[in-house]
């Protein structure tokens, strides 16, 4: 019964963020000092006097607010995130079209931040105060403070560029469409390998800094002390009794970083044309296309709620403690 | 005072950020004389490489001078960092308060919102704010301080609420001193030196959604900026390397001085937590 009452909870506690940005966006919207019937058909220049009469019309602008407010909300459960004149297509289909090369990135700059920041750290932290730790926890303070898309661009000046070693740009070679399957995801690959390091970087950079801590920390504990005691080896005592309990606030420190992550995507995406939501938000700036902006910031947040419930699960995977409480 | 600063300067990362941290701000003061045209102008051949011409870092590819857009943009980064910190500690730490003090349905209320502020996509939000309120320096400060509030919120929450559990808050209240003054004479006092510190780190991580949006396209386009120059100098990366590298090295170095020196406040602040 309390996982029941707790899934409710959750549920609850996911529907009330979606309805909240959206309220966020329906404020943005009428935030503009101009019509919000032209933020919503996101025209400036040239005015298409049918179509805005027909969006005023849908989402109710000559009723009073809180009406609108319904209207708008009602729209967004059905899942319609408004049409993009510009690009002459639903907001929800351009979203949906390149949702899957934005998850590719986003989950693999994940996991490669995670296990690298993991391993480094205890690297860092096991050999506290030598020339290794110097280095990483120096590195680390570096990557910190480097702004993301600088960083693409220097490895794609050093990879790409200098040493010919990977593709700049692109998701997939022009001559992908004569590829076999494997050659296609080999192809692929070899495109992702600068835009996940890229964005696993920095949050790799944070990571190995709280695992160093949290390592330091372990180390000073009784169960620590009692297996060195009992003669265990120093890599058994760290694989068996201290990688797990330090690693546990590093993945929930990672789940709360997805939004970030996400952020993060926007900027890797532009450097390296990578055509996924990001690229799609940049285009959408670049044109001041307000639906496809309104309706990305309303998914990329759900994405982020999406990561936040995997962070969970994986949280009790590795602290089985969790499972009773 | 000078306590504090022996403390500070003993660790030799608190001194190199600080002294990186005054070059910097040396720089943004002495820009309009170090570089008295506009950084827009024309100052030399375009794609001149760094010596070249008489130009220090080379120019871009429209001639102007990387070296007086690197100076010019220091005082806009400066700046923006700065006033959004600010507009974030003016949302945030009233809202700390409010929640730490009161308690209650109130602090849950305000722990609600803050949680969501925290879940949604800041970046995004940020873009979606300049874009729609149109970039200026208003906007993106605002924008900036919009996005970094929930953490200030937080952790001022988390201090006032321990704070106001103290002796000497309660003997304030058994004097019969009205709330305002309990909250702002007796408690923020004792609390703020955590909020400083992240105050502190929250400049450095304005200076990067700054220099981000910029990169976007979603600059001022009166001022000139690191992450703007960045961004004009990506698409000849492969001619002219100079235009992005050494902007980009100004952000680096910029908020790793602000990170170092934060840290080091860190240390002096609270020796305790530091230490522990």
């Amino acid at each position: 019964m309390p996982v029941i009452s707790r899934l409710f909870a959750k549920l609850a506690g996911i529907v009330f963020t979606i309805l909240v940005i959206a309220t966020i966006n329906f404020i943005l919207i009428h935030s503009t000092p101009g019509d919000p019937a032209l933020v919503i058909a996101g025209q400036s220049g040239a005015t298409d006097a049918k179509f805005i009469e027909q969006v005023r019309a849908q989402y109710g602008l000559n009723q009073p607010f809180v009406v609108q407010l319904g209207i708008y909300i009602g729209k967004i459960l059905q899942f319609d995130l408004g049409y993009s004149y510009r690009q002459q297509a639903a907001v929800s289909q351009l979203i949906l079209e390149r949702l899957g090369p934005t998850l590719l990135l986003t989950l693999s700059a994940f996991f490669l931040s995670l296990i690298g920041g993991v391993l480094f750290g205890a690297l860092a932290g096991q050999r506290q105060g030598k020339w290794s730790d110097l280095v990483i926890s120096l590195l680390s303070l570096l990557l910190y403070a480097t702004p993301v898309f600088w960083l693409g661009l220097m490895l794609v000046l050093i990879f790409s560029i200098q040493l010919e070693w990977l593709p700049a740009f692109g998701y997939a070679s022009i001559r992908a469409a004569s590829f076999s399957a494997l050659e296609y995801a080999l192809d692929v690959a070899r495109h992702l390998i600068l835009p996940v390091i890229t964005l696993a970087a920095i949050y790799m950079a944070v990571y190995t800094r709280l695992m160093r801590s949290s390592l330091i920390e372990v180390s000073h504990e009784d169960h620590v002390r009692t297996a060195r005691a009992k003669g265990l080896s120093e890599p058994q005592i760290l694989s068996r009794h201290m990688l797990r309990n330090a690693a546990v606030p590093v993945v929930t420190f990672a789940g709360m970083q997805a939004g970030a992550l996400i952020g993060g995507a926007v900027v890797v995406e532009t450097v390296f044309s990578w055509p996924g939501l990001g690229r799609l938000t940049y285009d959408a700036v670049t044109a001041r296309d307000y639906p496809i902006l309104l309706g990305l910031f309303l998914i990329m947040s759900i994405l982020v709620i999406a990561t936040n419930l995997l962070s969970d699960f994986l949280h009790r995977l590795i602290d089985p403690r969790i499972k009773g409480r | 005072m000078q306590d504090f600063m022996r403390t500070f300067l003993r660790r030799p990362a608190g001194s190199v950020g600080l002294l990186l941290l005054a070059l910097v701000c040396l720089l943004a003061v002495l820009a309009p004389l170090l570089y008295p045209a506009s950084p827009w102008e024309m100052a030399g051949i375009p794609f001149s490489r760094p010596g070249e011409n008489g130009m220090l870092l080379g120019s871009d590819t429209l001639g102007r001078d990387v070296a007086s857009g690197i100076a010019h943009g220091a005082r806009v980064s400066i700046l923006i960092g700065l006033a959004s910190t600010l507009t974030a500690l003016c949302i945030g730490v009233p809202l700390g308060c409010i929640a730490g003090y009161a308690g209650g349905a109130v602090d849950s209320a305000i722990v609600r919102l803050t949680e969501i502020f925290q879940t949604i996509p800041s970046f995004v939000l940020a873009i979606l704010l300049v874009a729609i309120l149109t970039p200026s320096i208003g906007t993106i400060i605002l924008t900036i301080g919009l996005v970094s509030w929930p953490q200030l919120a937080r952790l001022t929450r988390a201090q006032v609420k321990t704070v106001s559990q103290r002796e000497f808050v309660q003997a304030a209240r058994c004097q019969g001193q009205s709330t305002p003054s309990i909250v702002l004479r007796h408690v923020l006092p004792n609390a703020v030196s955590p909020i400083i510190v992240a105050g502190s780190l929250t400049v450095a991580a304005a200076i990067l959604i700054e220099a981000a949006l910029s990169f976007m396209g979603l600059g001022d386009p009166n001022f000139m900026s690191w992450g703007y120059m960045v961004g004009a100098g990506r698409t000849v990366i492969r001619q002219a390397w100079w235009m992005s590298v050494f902007p980009g090295i100004a952000i680096l170095l910029t908020v790793v001085a602000i990170n170092l020196v934060g840290e080091a406040l860190n240390d002096t602040l609270n020796p305790r937590i530091s230490r522990a």
